[in-house]
């Protein structure tokens, strides 16, 4: 077990040195990055100034070491438009993008785990097809059209959501629901595999043949295990969820770290960017690597993969 | 992954091209998603001779008229103008073509360079597997949206620079998967034989891996032309994809989005369907592939 853990957090490491390698690389192969880090409209003393500031004329490995120090402190520079530091926003950012995606989630799971066992349950009827279209229609529309088809409906003609910003619960329905959608077909089509490979088990069909209820043989005895996936996935969908939601904070103006991500984008504001995209990444990394570890402590079988 | 699942594969390989597509006209083709993606491609393909008007040049006078059919809309403009008063049918019809060059040329490059590495990396195996495995693992722990977005933001909006984009951010999908195919088909008689018989590794790589995993890759690539094309129009739509004024459907909804609180639905409505039905048409299409070419990969 402490070999497997110690394994997979070296990978993990690993990951997250080649990513920020990869970042660091790109961003120095596509161009000349005193342009990137200068303000739009630097002059050309300006940008020497940088270079010096900054130690772009150091050898790479250099200003790899301090690029990836100054990092591991939350040290991510200065927002050119905020004029603060660039951790601190993102930290401030990211409670607002939480409350969105634990909204999204929760519609995702309401949504995706009923339909996904009903479809189940009636495999091969009218309602398994119709759960498999929808599961198809949601991951066909891009989330950030089903936004601003809702804010068309549900703002502009019938006036009863407000169409952007944050504060009440009113504001959170339609940005979860956008967010959500996707999160809500890939729940059904998932709980829908592992209730199927569920009822099919030799625990199920004892409890058939004991007679019970199939009400209670779906509900109490199929029901829970056909779960496992669904909440394990929603941990790590979570996170991709804090990550991914920088088109439906776009459109609906949500205060959070996806919005922050687009304004970054829109003001040429790069320390911002770049630290979001870092922190994405770092996020992403440590969930996989507690799932991973969570997974060896449930299944031992795990542990003694190669 | 199992020999006994992959030996009834590769039949296919030995029909000619005729007797392939007699065996695809079976139950279940999709028909109507295969005639909406073709019609789409001609669409693309005949843009010039079909629009109406210049995509590209409104007419001030003329915005945000409303489609034919609702009062105020005129002939001239069948699905009415945006908010530079700009044709929006030929704007939908010439953004055909940009989802279309830039999905078909972004799959095809992932799924070369995605093909090829999984392919070295799974035959060569050793340091050289690791180092790209390790890679791929690196470049999967970003989202690709989130990935796209930044390489998009330092390098600037074309549309060669959005496929090239796309492409380097989802090989990495095709490594995986083809990898996982080439560990168990490098174990196959064929192989080993090949190996005896004095073959180089690039030989085998070649002729004997690369038809083997062709399937696969075909399939990949249907499922992802969705995915793709979502991707375009999500960068297009926060104006680091396709620059303005070329017409593609997701800068359409972003100049859509300024209209749209006055009520011109067709603005948000319109390119908004078009992607959907696009996508729709092509997972439908990957999804029977899926089933048809490779029941390996029913599980994904």
């Amino acid at each position: 077990m402490k070999r497997f853990v110690l394994k997979r957090i070296g990978l993990a490491l690993l990951s997250l040195f080649l990513l920020s390698l990869t970042i660091f690389l790109l961003i120095r192969i596509t161009g000349d990055p005193a342009v990137l880090l200068a303000e739009p409209g630097a002059s050309k003393a300006d940008l020497d100034a940088i270079r010096t500031q900054f130690g772009l004329d150091r050898p790479l490995w250099v200003q790899y070491w301090s690029f990836i120090t100054h990092a591991l402190r939350g040290d991510f520079g200065q927002s050119f438009y905020y004029r603060t530091d660039v951790f601190e926003l993102y930290m401030s950012r990211l409670p607002a993008s939480l409350l969105l995606a634990a909204a999204a989630m929760a519609f995702s799971l309401l949504l995706g785990i009923p339909t996904g066992i009903i479809a189940a349950v009636r495999v091969n009827k009218w309602w398994d097809s119709a759960g498999k279209m929808f599961a198809l229609l949601g991951l066909s529309m891009p989330s950030f059209w089903v936004g601003l088809i809702m804010i068309l409906f549900f703002s502009v003609y019938l006036g009863w959501l407000p169409s952007s910003g944050s504060g009440t619960m009113l504001h959170l329905v339609m940005p979860s629901i956008a967010l959500g959608w996707v999160f809500a077909a890939y729940n059904m089509r998932l709980t829908r595999s592992s209730m199927l490979e569920v009822l099919g088990s030799e625990y199920v069909k004892l409890a058939r043949l004991k007679g019970l209820p199939e009400a209670l043989v779906i509900g109490k005895h199929a029901f829970k295990n056909a779960l496992i996936p669904v909440i394990t996935l929603a941990g790590i969908n979570l996170v991709i969820m804090v990550n991914t939601a920088i088109v439906v904070e776009t459109v609906f103006a949500w205060p959070g770290v996806g919005r922050l991500l687009y304004e970054g984008i829109s003001f040429r504001d790069f320390p911002v960017v770049q630290a979001n995209i870092l922190m994405a990444g770092t996020m992403i990394v440590v969930t996989n690597l507690l799932v991973d570890i969570l997974y060896a402590f449930i299944d031992p079988r795990i542990r003694f993969e190669r | 992954m199992n020999g006994s699942v992959a030996h009834s594969r590769p039949v296919a390989a030995t029909l000619s091209l005729a007797g392939r597509l007699a065996a695809f006209r079976t139950e279940g083709f999709p028909h109507i998603p295969v005639l909406i993606i073709l019609t789409v491609v001609l669409v693309a393909i005949f843009a010039n001779v079909i629009a109406p008007h210049n995509p590209e040049v409104g007419v001030l006078g003329d915005r945000f008229r409303p489609p034919a059919w609702q009062a105020g809309g005129t002939a001239d403009h069948l699905l009415g103008t945006d908010h530079l008063g700009r044709d929006v049918l030929s704007r939908l019809i010439f953004g055909a073509r940009v989802s279309i060059i830039v999905g078909f040329t972004a799959v095809i490059f992932a799924g070369v360079l995605g093909t090829t590495l999984g392919i070295i990396s799974g035959y060569l195996g050793r340091w050289v597997d690791q180092v790209i495995m390790r890679i791929t693992d690196a470049w999967l722990a970003l989202p690709v949206l989130v990935f796209a977005i930044f390489l998009a933001a330092i390098v600037g909006p074309s549309v060669s620079n959005i496929i090239i984009i796309l492409a380097a951010v989802f090989w990495t999908r095709y490594a995986r998967i083809i990898r996982g195919e080439v560990l168990s088909i490098r174990e196959r008689d064929f192989v080993r034989l090949a190996v005896v018989a004095g073959c180089s590794k690039w030989t085998i790589m070649r002729r004997h891996i690369l038809p083997n995993v062709v399937n696969t890759a075909i399939v990949l690539g249907t499922l992802q032309l969705g995915v793709v094309i979502i991707a375009e129009a999500t960068l297009s739509f926060l104006g680091v994809g396709v620059p303005p004024p070329q017409p593609a459907w997701g800068l359409m909804l972003a100049d859509g989005k300024k209209g749209m609180m006055a009520g011109y639905w067709w603005l948000t409505v319109l390119p908004g369907s078009c992607i959907g039905l696009m996508v729709l048409s092509a997972n439908l299409l990957g999804d029977w592939l899926r089933v048809k070419l490779d029941p390996q990969l029913r599980q994904l």
